[in-house]
């Protein structure tokens, strides 16, 4: 009959493992024999890495040198206590004289580093126009709101590149000269000065606004540079492609770190005699003193440092790994004491019942 | 359906609501204008009232409404009174098209978690303190919100569909202009308007009953879509117009009816009907059809509107879902709050930090920037900004997805709750109801357990087991028997499936629980309507072969129809001759007198009830009068004048064949059916061999019934054990009672058994075929319907044979066993037998009891006419009153049942449910406790507390009846000790080894001990100063069982338990006397069984069977629980780790 087909069961559910909840599962019981083994592991395996990326970093030859000019530390005081004075900042220099006892094995990289220096500050940070940055002609004239009060000069020219992080952009600079035989002359060294920069950053992020007759100064008519800037942003650099917005220096900067101690790539050494690292003598950096760093109770330092597969000299992250490690494995030892001696008491209870 | 009345308005139907109320309007104005604007003479007022549907304050706020016939000639007097009231139409929408953004949007904004979203998208629109990208934070909140909007829409819309279908259903309203009943819309329906409704319609307002096609003015109504009870009720048309033999004419209908204003009781109803004269009838509950019923058994009723559209009882008592917030869900919001005042830690040390460290740098201009203006921000207010930015930084902390997730998920777990298919129930075709949606949980956790016993650990099937009459046990050996063997057939009957009777039930029973919910107000009864539609098609299609027994009838299964008599009880009976009833002397011999207490007590069986008489091959056509044999009966002096003639003809010759006009039929049947249970007592004669015994192992023993018994009318000739009515008697096993409790119709059909055949009844008599008597047809004066204060119910009936007044009692045995005439005028001997039947029938109780038997006493009284007269007076005037009637009514039943005589006492059974025992069982082993909570009385409490294994037979018995506060301190005090000393432990041992789960060798090492406690020792019990002593003598038992409790004292006993010993409970029950405790405990449990759906209307959740609890709590509660605890600490882990 068919109505009784339909109207049977009507409110019946359906019978599938679905809805009865049957589908295939599983749960880890996660008794002693499962969790012990798992345990001791972990453990090593996290030791091993640990090691493994601890003798890496350790391999990883670093050469720092404060040149903050704190007084009685070398040369550049003269230059701090000029610094002082927080006048329109005098041309200073100083140098750094060091030896190498043998070769400083390469790619080796110049870093400048800053500590103290709080760029992670939130009005910091988001105090630049990154449509600005990229070039775009309309925004060039129009900075963002983020930038005040760096946003245009008291002339009302906006300022290019608008912002705190632009202002405060570092303006000490190195070359690096090599001696050698003790007593002879001192030879630069050739810092490459481009391609320090992320790929990204200066070919998609940062461009020029589009020249104005050929001439890059045209297309920056109308702008000021930033108050603390000595000269416009297009003459950053003599060369053309390394100039205005796309100045490597500049991007570089313009990158802000997390962390108030950072260090940002200045050049990289790997032209001529000195692609296999830099050989063992003497060397002079000469150090063009501009920025002031003791007023924030800021430091200086300059460092040469070469790579590894696992990047930089970064002791720590193998340090963790070591102590997770041994700590998985004590752990899988606490237990498996426990385990043991509790799981003869359960056997004792059991008899007893 | 028939086409909708105005082909305008279903064009209108596929607008938009918005739309469709300015059409609406319009047409409505326009249409009046049109059609001679006596049709509807709406005020503005009146549309306003029902339009705006918030603002509805009738002119008379007060206690009462005046309702006026919405016609012309009252057209003044209408606009003073009934004009404000709301009409039919209902919305159940929340919105309109135009207020749907603003008021969901505030709706949703009542929603904490929504509006902390708010709160952080507008903080993050502060410049100063701004975290994001604006745009980026309103991003999820719109989303949610749109989700949430959507889904609000489409239930909104869903609701609106359904509301326009009930609106435009069509009904008969009277119209003036054209002076008869014309098609409307239910929404057009306005209090004041006739409306005249045929056989299966649905009732679209309350209404007061003035007409009825019934030559007595009754009319059935199947409440159903109301309150989920499938059995009819009566319904009267007002005094006064009953007797009127023609319709009742709207024209002329001049009255004014007086009743009190909008309320959602339903059992309620009180008002007067004044007539032009100022003559004033009294209006009942019993006059008024409720909006949503149907019509049943009566060809047409015609009544006046009085409450229309949301002033409907139906429509006031449709409330939402039930909100309750779950144990775990609380913890989860203290939780919150920790995180709460963890973020507020967080972000005031970050704003301190950033303060400090600033003040540092105040002059750098470095990398602290100066303002666009040029000003330094000073440390105190950038550190406040940063407080704020760090709310915004660290929002995630507050896990407010956690409550929508948490929401979702418990969607889904009642989405595997309802689609169990464990829970399914073929026979009611019902499965798991979860009424309230965030619970689940909960049912994992549960540690007390408080049951109902009928209906909730028994079937409430009643089954008529033994009777006791003038002193006698009978006890029915037989059908014993018959109902073992049932048990047999139902269980091959589960089997084989395929069979067109089995499929046939099957296809029937699907009504019930397809009408279950109440909130679509008429549609679930409508759907019945078709249910039933079809069913008495079927019914005629298949003609008389097939009894479609299950859809004809509540509480009328084989198992329960079907009793055979006992042949010692019979053998009396047959005694019964008319000459009893000529008055030869004062002195009548014992054995005579016996006999007549048998035959009052059978005539008390069939007529002390109010079943409804029906044939199923005419489903729900009544059998009245008209349907009987044709003999015209006149009047009752003729019946006995007739009767006279013929016993007096009739003992002159001893044959019982000689003429007998007034029911030929009768003793030719009474001798087949005798053959015919001498027959069926062969069916299994082997079963006859085994199973003494068997049945009822610890009762069988000190039967009075002498056991060779069976053996004597066993006929070895006749080989084949049919059970089906022989051919001479057709109708009368066909007739079909509708009882509104399963005990009434128990016991009609054991009355039917002894060939007392109830075979009609109106409101003004009962027909009752008895044996060697033929048809007698009892004047039926009164009846006083059983409540349950009084605990009995008596019906006031005319004797046809002796002419008194007679009254009828059938109640609890400990209330008329009170009643019973202390000094009987019938002189010393009899008041000594009296006294003898009354100490034996005690006795038998008292075995019933034991048996588990439900146990009722039957009791009469004659009355003299001026008695009656008397009493009638004083009765009347306590009907009429408007205020404390049911005090008035109470006090008159009480003069009215008194002096009784004990005629006898039945004992019915009510058969345990299916996998009761084994649910207890495994809900004790999981260490929940369990209380069974009944009305019943001690032993048979007791008695089904061994049988559902609550109590186990090695288990120490306590019980607690005393009669006063003292005594049961006393007594609760010793049993304390004495349990403490069987236990050296203490009951609540402080484990040696926390933490560890307590191993379940410890429980059964220890004494198992139950606790029965009376309704009386109750009280004291939960009386403030023994509440303590209580609970800890509770805490020692396994079990406890607590009779005789009321359904007040049911809840206050989960209240106590709930509140001092902090746990979890559990209350399930089917009636609605166990709504209270329902609605008290954590979690309600409602049986969709044969009590109405009163409790599952309270209920949070709704089983069809008790043994489905067992794996809603052991397995889907576990589940739920534990499922949740982790998502909720994952939450927490996530939230507070991760960011």
């Amino acid at each position: 009959m068919t109505w009784s087909a339909t109207a049977r069961g009507a409110h019946q559910p359906d019978n599938t493992a679905f809805t009865q909840q049957r589908l295939p599962a599983w749960q880890p019981l996660l008794s002693a024999s499962i969790a012990l083994p798992l345990f001791f592991c972990a453990g090593l395996a996290f030791i091993g890495l640990g090691l493994g990326l601890f003798y890496s970093s350790y391999g990883i030859k670093e050469l720092e040198y404060d040149y903050t000019g704190n007084p009685g530390t070398g040369n550049c005081s003269a230059c701090a206590l000029a610094d002082q004075d927080r006048a329109p900042p005098l041309r200073c220099s100083c140098a750094w004289y060091f030896s190498l006892p043998e070769l400083f094995p390469g790619p080796v990289y110049l870093y400048y580093e800053l500590t103290n220096f709080y760029q992670n500050n939130r009005r910091y940070s988001v105090s630049r126009d990154d449509t600005q940055l990229s070039g775009l002609p309309s925004a060039l004239l129009h900075p963002a709101n983020e930038c005040a009060p760096y946003q245009r000069r008291a002339s009302g020219l906006p300022i290019a590149p608008c912002g705190a992080i632009a202002n405060s952009l570092f303006n000490d600079s190195f070359s690096l000269w090599h001696q050698r035989q003790p007593g002879g002359p001192y030879v630069e060294v050739p810092l490459d000065r481009t391609g320090i920069a992320w790929w990204t950053d200066c070919h998609v992020k940062f461009r020029n606004p589009p020249l104005v007759n050929g001439s890059l100064a045209l297309a920056f008519q109308g702008t000021a540079p930033p108050p603390n800037w000595p000269r416009p942003v297009y003459e950053l650099s003599p060369d053309p492609n390394n100039t205005g917005f796309i100045n490597q220096d500049f991007v570089v900067w313009m990158r802000t770190a997390a962390l108030p101690t950072f260090r940002k790539l200045y050049a990289r050494i790997r032209q001529g005699n000195y692609s296999t690292g830099l050989p063992r003598g003497t060397y002079l950096v000469n150090i063009t003193y501009n920025y002031p760093v003791r007023a924030f109770g800021g430091h200086k330092l300059i460092v040469f440092s070469n790579i590894s597969w696992m990047g930089g000299k970064n002791p720590f992250l193998g340090i963790a790994y070591l102590v997770v490690g041994s700590l998985c494995i004590l752990m899988g030892f606490v237990m498996l004491v426990v385990y043991i001696r509790y799981q003869d008491q359960n056997d004792e209870d059991e008899d007893a019942e | 359906m028939r086409a909708p009345a105005y082909p305008g308005s279903a064009r209108i139907l596929d607008m938009t609501e918005c739309l469709q109320w300015a059409r609406y309007h319009w047409q409505r104005l326009m249409g009046s204008r049109n059609r001679d604007d006596d049709e509807r003479p709406y005020s503005y007022s009146s549309l306003l009232a029902c339009g705006g549907k918030s603002s509805q304050t009738p002119k008379l706020a007060g206690k009462h409404r005046v309702v006026v016939p919405h016609l012309r000639p009252f057209k003044d007097e209408y606009d003073k009174f009934s004009g404000t009231y709301v009409n039919n139409r209902i919305r159940t929408t929340k919105y309109t098209l135009l207020n749907f953004v603003p008021r969901n949007l505030f709706e949703q904004f009542h929603r904490a978690a929504n509006l902390y979203f708010l709160f952080l998208a507008v903080l993050n629109w502060v410049p100063l303190v701004e975290a994001f990208q604006k745009e980026i934070t309103m991003l999820p909140l719109v989303v949610v919100l749109t989700i949430i909007a959507i889904k609000d829409g489409l239930e909104d819309y869903r609701k609106y569909k359904i509301d326009k279908q009930i609106n435009n259903l069509v009904t008969q309203v009277y119209s003036r202009k054209e002076k008869k009943y014309v098609d409307q819309c239910w929404k057009d329906v306005a209090v004041g308007d006739f409306i005249r409704l045929s056989c299966n319609e649905v009732i679209p307002a309350d209404m007061v009953l003035l007409f009825s096609t019934d030559p007595d003015g009754i009319c059935h109504i199947e409440t159903s879509g109301l309150d989920g009870e499938s059995n009819l009720k009566q319904r009267q048309v007002v005094r006064g117009y009953a007797e009127q033999d023609s319709e009742v004419d709207p024209e002329k209908f001049s009255s004014k009816i007086e009743c009190e204003s909008p309320n959602n009781d339903l059992n309620r109803f009180r008002g007067y009907l004044e007539h032009s004269n100022k003559e004033r009838v009294g209006l009942s509950k019993e006059n008024l059809l409720l909006r949503g019923c149907t019509i049943r058994n009566t060809e047409a009723v015609a009544g006046i509107v009085v409450y229309a559209g949301h002033e409907t009882k139906a429509m006031l008592n449709n409330s939402g879902p039930r909100y309750k917030r779950s144990k775990l869900e609380r913890r989860a919001n203290t939780d919150v709050l920790w995180c709460v005042l963890l973020l507020v830690v967080m972000c005031l040390t970050g704003a301190l930090g950033h303060g400090i460290w600033l003040s540092r740098y105040e002059n750098i201009m470095f990398f602290n920037i100066p303002e666009p203006d040029g000003h330094v921000i000073s440390p105190v207010l950038a550190g406040f900004y940063m407080f704020w930015t760090m709310i915004i930084l660290l929002q995630v902390l507050i896990p407010i997805s956690l409550y929508v997730s948490i929401e979702i998920v418990k969607l889904g777990q009642i989405y595997f709750i309802q689609s169990d298919v464990d829970f399914y129930n073929e026979k009611m075709d019902s499965t798991v109801q979860c009424r309230a949606l965030n619970i689940t949980e909960d049912l994992g956790q549960i540690q007390y357990l408080f049951s109902d016993k009928t209906g909730t650990l028994t079937e409430n099937k009643m089954v008529f087991r033994r009777c006791s009459v003038a002193g006698f046990d009978y006890c029915h050996e037989e059908n014993a028997k018959r109902l073992e063997s049932y048990q047999e057939a139902i269980s091959e009957d589960e089997d084989s499936t395929d069979t067109p009777v089995d499929s046939l039930s099957n296809m029937v029973k699907p009504r019930a629980p397809s009408c279950r919910s109440v909130h679509n107000g008429p549609l679930g009864s409508k759907c019945s309507n078709h249910l039933a539609g079809s069913c008495s098609a079927l019914g005629s299609r298949e003609g008389a072969s097939e009894v479609p027994h299950s859809r004809q009838a509540a509480f009328s299964s084989p198992i329960e129809t079907d009793v055979v008599p006992d042949t010692r009880l019979l053998d009396k009976f047959s005694q019964i001759t008319p000459q009893l009833f000529t008055p030869l002397d004062e002195t009548i011999p014992d054995p005579l007198l016996e006999t007549l207490y048998i035959m009052d007590f059978f005539i008390a069986l069939a007529i002390c009830n109010t079943v409804v008489v029906s044939a199923p091959n005419q489903p729900r056509q009544k059998i009245g009068l008209s349907s009987l044999s044709g003999m015209p009966i006149k009047s009752l002096e003729e019946i006995k004048n007739l009767f006279q003639r013929l016993s007096v003809r009739r003992s002159s010759s001893p044959s019982l064949a000689g003429g007998k006009e007034p029911s030929p039929g009768v003793p030719n049947a009474f001798v087949s059916r005798l053959s015919l249970f001498s027959r069926m007592k062969l069916a299994s004669p082997v079963e006859e061999e085994t199973s003494p015994g068997s049945e009822r192992p610890q009762g069988s023993g000190d039967s009075p019934c002498p056991p060779d018994m069976e053996k004597q009318n066993s006929d070895p000739g006749l080989p084949e054990g049919e059970t089906a009515p022989s051919p001479g008697q057709p109708s009368t096993s066909t007739l079909c009672y509708e009882a509104e409790s399963p005990d009434e119709a128990a016991l009609v059909y054991a009355a039917r058994a002894y060939q007392c055949t109830l075979r009609s009844r109106t409101p003004e008599q009962v027909v009752v075929d008895f044996a060697a008597l033929g048809s007698l047809t009892f004047q039926l004066l009164h009846i006083l319907p059983f409540d349950s204060v009084r605990k009995r119910m008596s019906v006031v009936v005319r004797h046809p044979l002796s002419n008194q007044v007679v009254v009828y009692t059938k109640g609890a045995d400990s209330v008329i066993m009170e009643l019973l005439s202390v000094a009987s005028p019938d002189g010393a001997s009899l008041e000594k037998q009296q006294m003898i039947i009354r100490e034996k029938t005690q006795k038998h109780l008292d075995d019933y009891a034991r048996r588990g038997l439900r146990t009722l006493c039957i009791a009469k009284k004659v009355m003299s006419d001026a008695e009656y007269a008397e009493w009638l007076r004083n009765h009347f005037l306590a009907e009429t009153s408007i205020d404390h009637r049911e005090e008035l009514l109470l006090e008159s039943a009480m003069r009215l049942e008194n002096k009784l005589t004990l005629l006898g006492a039945t004992g019915i059974e009510d058969r345990l449910q299916e996998g009761v025992p084994e649910s207890i069982e495994a809900l004790q082993k999981a260490g929940i406790k369990i209380w069974m909570l009944t009305g019943d009385k001690q032993e048979t409490a007791v008695n089904i507390a061994y049988a559902c294994k609550l109590l186990e037979a090695g288990d120490k018995l306590f019980i607690l009846n005393t009669q006063s506060k003292d005594a049961c301190e006393r007594l609760m005090s010793t049993i304390l000790k004495e349990l403490q000393e069987k236990n050296p432990a203490s009951p609540e041992p402080p484990s040696p080894r926390e933490g560890l789960p307590r191993l379940p060798a410890t429980q059964d090492s220890r004494l198992r001990a139950g606790l029965v406690i009376t309704g009386k020792a109750l009280e004291f019990a939960l009386q403030e100063s023994l509440q303590r002593q209580f609970l800890e003598l509770t805490a020692c038992c396994q079990a406890v069982v607590c009779c005789r409790a009321t359904p007040l004292q049911k809840s206050e006993v989960v209240k106590l338990v709930r509140n001092h010993l902090r746990v979890m409970t559990l209350a399930i029950g089917d009636g609605a006397n166990d709504v209270s405790m329902i609605q008290v405990a954590d979690i309600g449990i409602g049986i969709s069984g044969q009590e109405g759906m009163q409790a599952v209307m309270a209920s949070d959740f709704a089983i069809a069977q008790f043994k489905h609890l067992g794996k809603l709590l052991l397995v889907h509660g576990h589940w739920c629980y534990t499922r949740l605890s982790n998502m909720i600490l994952y939450f927490f882990y996530k939230n507070v780790e991760l960011p």
